[in-house]
């Protein structure tokens, strides 16, 4: 073979490798659950009874925040009889966290406000926590410096570099002063409301909050129309404001209540004219809790399973499930149900719950797109250092928490949670749009998103995993919360006992308890345990 | 060839005295570039492959250039000793240039090299042409390769003893700038023959040495301005963790350490500070056995706590092992720490402190000496936070006895008492005290234990700085210096960052 022929030839046999695709990104990763093809199974399926039906006294449906509250609530009155149904192979439900050589790190909610002295649920969560240290000399609750979100807490990305906090001072306007400090007037105000009960307008959960008319009229309108209502125009203001609606309910000014927009502000001071109330977090996010309620429900947890079908018979409940881990049909017997799951989910499982309950159709669940990264190493950076919570503006998603900022770790590998809620005003086509993009459209959505701040993160991430919410939220709309149907949705129906966040109208780790405990206690109540509530 | 006729009017011999020149010219270029970027962007081992392989691989571009050159050699080697003596001599204070004012140093640092290396590449072809009529073909390879060897001794002997040393970087490159512009005007002498008229060739000359002449006289301005924008004395060694950049500079009789452009260490008065640090602890526990040192990688505490006898094991946390590294095998800076990092007692760990603390147990310590960089970031604030403290403390025995540096009392005089009063709230009870250190200030020190103490009265004897009494002395506070109320420092505040900040702003 000539020497030319020799190049010729090996030229071309290394023609197919060079035309090979190359692979988007040099990293890997996955959409990992929640299980849609379980979930939307539920509803076309009919399934045939199981051979059994096992005794039970209260079956509690959701391994969520609000099914395993439910559960520590009966645990805690002694009444051990009970099994706790979780779809999903983790319990937690948005509070779930994940784990990987670097950290611990969230799949959603990732933190709590400080607890006010009254809120005695939540107290009671983190004393057995072990993240109480007691309380001071006027009673309120004491908790140690690690426990809270250290400092720096938030920065927000703007014109190219990043600024220290969420509202941009810099460059902002007298005018645009005056209308923040006119904002926080406002919501000083709201703070200091108390009815003729003593109770406050705006506190978590908000079953302490007063129900007069002046307060749930603020319900009748969007937050948008109410800013409107007083001139609160300022750009600045309006996109911190924005920015609130979109990470606690997943929607806009114009899709969120009023009530909902000023609950978000003014639940969390600690009074008139103080500071909102510190964050309390964790690695793995609000999964640190959840850890310790799956301790607590032990082996009664059960993960994989799903309940098909609720139906009141003369003797109790007779519920069926599919045990989709160990691919059997299973059936219990219960004297009640507890059930922690979305109504949408209830309509297809509670027998005769849909047309006793149209109000149920009402409940709109944001979509969100959840993206776990691991790092290598950290972007070089020369303007303010990284937080805690790192917030693009001008952006769609609602930026990254870093997991190792808690641990205390600033140099090396690291984890970042990115959030991007779909607000569109359309739940249903939003759900579809998320639902049809695979991996490699949502890693391009979310380096799309973090290359403006991070140039060279792409060669920093080793991995970069999806989770996909379809119902990650209830959207706070107007005219919802107050709603007498709306609100009668967590009353119990023949034996069956709701629990969930969105029976509040607002996506909260302690409305999510609130209603476990609530839902627990008429059951304890109904079995004729007649103890202290823990609310 | 062997029988080419002789023709005396080209001075063959003296040309090949300019092969030796610009050999020394080209090399030295080379040197500079490797040297500079070794000190601006640290790993020197990387700067210097990369600088001699880009350089060597242009200067072979430059000889396969050289057969496109045709007619007026001689014309055309004069103009190329012009453009090296321009290019190369005037490549430091580019250089430095763009490392002071843009973001793409490295772009021009490669651009350079590759412009001098391929102008150098050229140089030898060409006047090996020139001369190939005059001389055998064997003498002339023979002659010309053995004075292009010697020509790269001398600038490589030269640099390290002489040049640097004496002259610097910039002023050394623009020196032999002017030489290669020399080479260029006696060349014109030489080739006389071959050149026809002269005049403007040699007024191009003049003008080229002119400049690089009013580029010498400047350079200590220059330097001034650009060299010393950045660190005030020669940089003798520089390298980039992925924690902080670590630099030693010497000058007047001694040396420093800056993390980060900030200065931790002078030689000429660390002792003051160390002795400071160190021995007024050990005065109240001078039978202290276990001891751990949070920071101070440079193994200059490690050193005095050693000068006591009680004392078995010493565990320094420090974070950066290349500091630590530095500390152990860098000359001078092993010669000022007596080596300690090596001693037997002495175990290093490589680890943030604070997680550190946070996330190991072991046998309790007898002393804690902690001595991290001001907290001029959040990632180094955390470790003045209360939390510190706390975690610290459980790593202690009851009677333990921490020393803590804090600032300076004087420049920094609330963030100083914010140490002080933190500390306190995490339990302390402690007595800050103060010495003069002349390349800091003022600089302060709190000495904490879990129990009341009274300050203590008796230190080491023969210390350079401390005696008796004035160990003593320090613990007294005049009234610019005494204590001011302060918030306490927290992981969830971090105010001592903030207050730090906005002190030291008024300083600098």
């Amino acid at each position: 073979m000539k020497r030319r022929d020799f190049l010729a030839a090996s030229a071309a046999s290394a023609l197919p490798l060079a035309c090979r695709p190359k692979p988007e990104f040099p990293f890997s990763g996955e959409l990992v659950g929640p299980d849609l093809a379980l979930g939307h199974w539920l509803r076309g399926g009919a399934f045939p009874d199981p051979d059994r039906f096992e005794p039970v006294s209260v079956l509690v449906v959701g391994g969520g925040v609000a099914g395993l509250s439910a559960a520590w609530r009966l645990a805690g009155e002694g009444l051990d009889d009970f099994h706790v149904l979780e779809l999903e192979p983790e319990p937690g439900g948005t509070s779930r966290s994940g784990q990987n050589h670097v950290s611990a790190f969230p799949w959603a909610a990732h933190y709590i406000p400080v607890p006010d002295r009254g809120n005695h649920a939540v107290l009671r969560l983190l004393q057995e926590c072990g993240v109480l240290e007691g309380f001071d000399a006027k009673g309120d609750p004491v908790f140690p410096e690690e426990a809270t979100v250290r400092a720096p807490e938030e920065r927000l990305f703007a014109y190219g570099q990043w600024w220290e906090g969420l509202y941009l001072r810099a460059g902002a306007s007298a005018e645009d002063e005056r209308q923040y400090h006119a904002f926080f007037q406002e919501v000083d105000r709201w703070a200091a409301f108390r009815d003729r009960k003593g109770r406050p307008a705006f506190s978590i959960p908000r079953s302490r909050c007063s129900d007069l008319p002046e307060t749930r009229a603020l319900d009748q309108l969007s937050f948008e129309a109410w800013l409107d209502a007083r001139g609160l125009s300022s750009p600045r203001l309006r996109w911190l404001l924005d920015y609130a609606c979109r990470d606690d309910y997943g929607s806009r000014l114009d899709t969120t209540s009023a009530w909902a927009g000023l609950f978000y502000f003014a639940a969390r001071k600690q009074g008139p004219g103080e500071d909102s109330r510190p964050l309390l977090t964790w690695p793995q996010g609000n999964g640190f809790l959840i850890d310790h309620l799956r301790q607590v429900a032990g082996a009664r947890l059960n993960c994989g399973v799903m309940a098909t079908s609720i139906r009141a018979e003369k003797d109790g409940l007779r519920v069926t499930a599919w045990d989709a881990l160990n691919q059997r049909r299973l059936g219990f017997r219960a004297r009640r149900v507890i059930f922690a799951g979305p109504q949408h989910v209830a309509r297809h499982v509670v027998e005769g719950l849909h047309s006793a309950r149209p109000a149920s159709t009402r409940i709109r669940n944001a979509p969100w797109m959840v993206a776990n990264l691991t790092l290598r190493a950290r972007p070089k950076e020369s303007s303010f250092p990284p937080a805690w919570d790192n917030v693009p503006r001008d952006s769609e998603a609602l930026g990254y928490v870093m997991a190792t900022h808690q641990s205390l770790r600033d140099y090396g590998p690291t984890v970042w949670t990115w959030y991007r809620p779909f607000t569109g005003p359309d739940c249903d086509a939003e759900r579809a749009r998320l639902r049809a993009l695979d991996w490699p459209a949502c890693a391009r959505m979310v380096m799309d998103d973090l290359r403006k701040a991070h140039p060279d993160l792409e060669q920093l991430v080793a991995r970069l995993d999806v989770m996909r919410w379809g119902h990650a939220m209830v959207r706070s709309a107007p005219g919802l919360l107050w709603d007498p149907d709306f609100l009668a949705l967590a009353t119990p129906f023949g034996g069956v006992h709701f629990a969930h966040t969105e029976l509040s109208g607002l996506a909260l780790f302690e409305e999510a308890q609130d209603h476990g405990l609530r839902a627990a206690e008429e059951v304890l109540m109904a079995l004729g345990h007649y103890g202290r509530t823990w609310r | 060839m062997d029988d080419l006729p002789q023709q005396p009017t080209l001075r063959a011999p003296l040309l090949f005295i300019s092969v030796l020149l610009i050999a020394s010219c080209g090399l030295i270029y080379e040197l500079v570039a490797g040297t500079l970027s070794s000190y601006l962007l640290g790993d020197s081992v990387t700067q210097f492959s990369t600088v001699i392989g880009v350089y060597l691989s242009a200067m072979g571009l430059g000889s396969w250039l050289s057969k496109f050159l045709h007619r007026g050699l001689a014309r055309r080697f004069v103009d190329l000793e012009l453009a090296v003596a321009l290019v190369g001599g005037f490549s430091a204070p580019i250089l430095f240039q763009a490392f002071a004012h843009t973001h793409a140093f490295r772009v021009v640092l490669y651009a350079v090299v590759l412009a001098v290396g391929t102008l150098v590449g050229l140089e030898i072809p060409i006047l090996m042409r020139i001369l190939k009529d005059q001389v055998r073909f064997k003498d002339l390879v023979a002659g010309v390769l053995t004075l292009d060897y010697i020509g790269a001794l001398f600038a490589s002997l030269l640099f390290p003893l002489l040049l640097m040393p004496k002259l610097g970087l910039v002023r050394t490159s623009l020196l032999f700038g002017l030489l290669n512009a020399a080479v260029g005007l006696w060349s014109t002498h030489l080739l006389q023959s071959q050149l026809g008229p002269t005049r403007m060739i040699r007024l191009r000359c003049l003008a080229v040495m002119v400049l690089l002449a009013v580029g010498l006289g400047f350079a200590g301005k220059f330097t001034l301005a650009v060299e010393e924008e950045i660190f005030a004395d020669d940089i003798v060694y520089a390298r980039d963790s992925p924690y902080q950049r670590i630099v030693l500079t010497r000058g007047r009789g001694s040396f420093q350490l800056f993390l980060n452009g900030n200065l931790q260490f002078s030689s000429a008065d660390e002792y003051r500070y160390h002795e400071a640090l160190v021995h007024p602890a050990f005065g109240l526990r001078p039978d202290a056995k276990r001891i751990l040192i949070c920071g101070g990688g440079d193994g200059l505490a490690v050193r005095e706590v050693l000068k006591h006898p009680s004392v078995q094991e010493v565990v320094l946390v420090d974070l950066d092992p290349a500091m630590t590294d530095m500390a152990r095998q860098q000359p001078m800076v092993r010669q000022l720490n007596g080596a300690s990092l090596d001693d037997p007692r002495v175990k290093v760990i490589n680890a943030d402190a604070m997680v550190w603390l946070q996330e190991t147990t072991g046998s309790p310590f007898d002393l804690a000496f902690v001595d991290f960089p001001d907290p001029n970031t959040y990632a180094l604030g955390k470790l003045y936070t209360s939390r510190f403290y706390r975690l610290l403390q459980r790593r202690l025995t009851d009677e333990a006895m921490i020393t803590v540096q804090s600032t300076s009392p004087l420049m920094a005089r609330e963030s100083f008492w914010c140490i002080a009063a933190t500390m306190e709230a995490a339990g302390l009870k402690v007595r800050p005290y103060h010495l003069a250190v002349p390349s800091f200030g003022v600089w302060g020190f709190a000495l904490a234990s879990k129990q009341d103490f009274e300050v203590p009265t008796h230190v080491l004897p023969g210390l350079r700085h401390l005696s008796d009494a004035a160990t003593t002395a320090m613990f007294a506070f005049p009234k610019d210096m005494d204590r001011v109320p302060v918030q306490v420092n927290r992981l969830d505040n971090q105010v001592l960052v903030h207050l730090y900040a906005r002190e030291w702003r008024r300083w600098s």
